[in-house]
C-alpha cells in the first residue's frame, strides 16, 4: 500500500544542485546593477527555486490534481494580497487633492 | 502502488448491515476485517488515508503562506515608500553569512528529501534516523549563524528600539523599519525552525522504534513538507533582505 512515488536519489541531487547554482547566480545578478531589472531578476530564480523544492522535494509533481489547485491557490491569493495593496499605494497622489 | 502487502491488507470489505437491534453491535466490529494498524477507522485504506494527511498539511501550509506573506506584504509597502533607506540597510548584512545559511538550508532540503524517501523504500530505521539527524544538525547550523547575526546587530546597535544608533545611517527611520522587518521576518523563520526541530526530534523517536516503512510513513512526508515550506520561506527572505543593497550610493 504503499502510496506515493518514489523519486530516484539522483533527481533528488540534480534538484540540490539546481537550487545550489541558482542561489549562485542570484548573489552574482546582485553585483550587476540592472537598475529596476535587479529585483525582477532576483524573484525569478527565488520563483524558480521555490518551483523545484515544491515540485520535487515536496512530491507536489506526483500529487493528487487536488494538493496541486491547493497548492496554486494559496499562492494567487497572494498575488491578491499583493496586488490590491499595491494598487492603493503606488497610485496615491495621482490625483490633485487626494490626502497624501 | 500494488505490491506484496496488498495481500495482508486488502482494504475494507463489504460490512454486513447493521442490525436493528442495538447489542447485535459488536464493540470492535472493525476487527473482522484485517487491516494495518495505523489506519484510522474513518478512512477506507492506507493510500486515502496518507493522501487525506498530506493535503491536510498542504491546507495548513496555505495559511502559513498567507501568514508569512502578511509581512512581505509589509517589506513591499515600505521598501516602496524608502527604496533608498531600504538599500543602504540591506547592504549593512553580511552576504556571506546569508549566502551560507541559504547553503546549508537547502542542503538540509536534500536531506529531508532523503529521509521521506528512505522511509518510502523501507530502508532501516538506523538509515531513516541518520538522515533526520543530519536534517536537524543542519538547522542548527542555520540557527547558529543567526544567533551569530543577531548579536553583531545588538552589539552595534542596529537593533531598532531606543538604543538604535541613528547616527551612522543617512536615512535612520527607514533603516530602522528595514531592521524591524529583518527582525520579525527572520524572528518568524527563525521560530518555525526551532518547531521544526522539535517535529523532527518526534520524527526521529518515532523512526527509531521502527515505525515508519513503505506502508507507512505520512509522519515522515508531512514533517518533509513543514520543513521544505521553512526553506521556501527563506529562498525568498535572503535575496530581499541580503541582496539589494548591493548598489547603494551613498549621499
Amino acid at each position: 500500500m504503499s502510496a506515493g512515488h518514489v523519486a530516484p536519489k539522483s533527481l533528488y541531487y540534480q534538484i540540490f544542485a539546481a537550487l545550489l547554482i541558482g542561489t549562485a547566480l542570484t548573489i552574482a545578478v546582485a553585483f550587476v546593477d540592472l537598475g529596476a531589472f535587479n529585483n525582477v531578476a532576483m524573484l525569478t530564480i527565488a520563483a524558480g527555486k521555490a518551483l523545484l523544492v515544491i515540485l520535487f522535494f515536496m512530491h507536489v509533481r506526483w500529487g493528487t490534481r487536488l494538493t496541486g489547485l491547493v497548492v496554486a491557490s494559496g499562492f494567487f491569493w497572494l498575488l491578491i494580497l499583493f496586488t490590491i495593496t499595491m494598487s492603493d499605494f503606488l497610485t496615491r497622489g495621482w490625483i490633485a487633492g487626494s490626502l497624501r | 502502488m500494488p505490491d506484496a502487502h496488498a495481500e495482508h491488507f486488502p482494504g475494507p470489505i463489504h460490512r454486513p448491515p447493521v442490525a436493528s437491534n442495538v447489542d447485535a453491535i459488536q464493540p470492535h466490529e472493525h476487527e473482522d476485517y484485517p487491516h494495518h494498524p495505523k489506519l484510522q477507522h474513518h478512512f477506507d485504506d492506507m493510500a486515502q488515508q496518507a493522501e487525506a494527511s498530506t493535503l491536510g498539511m498542504w491546507v495548513f501550509l496555505v495559511t502559513e503562506i498567507m501568514f508569512f506573506g502578511g509581512l512581505f506584504m509589509a517589506y513591499l509597502v515600505y521598501r516602496s515608500q524608502a527604496p533608498a533607506a531600504f538599500q543602504e540597510a540591506s547592504a549593512h548584512l553580511s552576504i556571506g553569512w546569508g549566502g551560507f545559511n541559504t547553503a546549508v538550508l537547502i542542503f538540509s532540503s536534500l536531506t529531508m528529501a532523503l529521509a521521506v524517501r528512505s522511509a518510502q523504500t523501507s530502508e532501516p530505521a538506523k538509515t531513516q534516523v541518520t538522515w533526520i539527524v543530519i536534517t536537524m544538525f543542519l538547522g542548527v547550523v542555520f540557527l547558529g549563524v543567526k544567533a551569530i547575526e543577531y548579536t553583531e546587530k545588538f552589539r552595534d546597535h542596529i537593533v531598532p528600539g531606543p538604543y538604535f544608533d541613528v547616527t551612522k545611517w543617512e536615512h535612520p527611520p527607514g533603516v530602522e523599519m528595514f531592521y524591524s522587518l529583518y527582525f520579525c521576518m527572520t524572528g518568524l523563520h527563525a521560530l518555525h525552525m526551532i518547531i521544526g526541530l522539535g517535529i523532527m526530534t518526534w520524527l526521529a523517536i518515532m523512526a527509531g522504534r521502527k515505525t515508519f516503512n513503505a506502508d507507512y510513513y505520512t509522519p515522515v512526508e508531512v514533517a518533509g513538507l513543514y520543513w521544505h515550506f521553512v526553506d521556501i520561506v527563506w529562498i525568498f527572505l535572503f535575496p530581499l533582505l541580503y541582496l539589494i543593497g548591493r548598489h547603494y550610493h551613498h549621499g
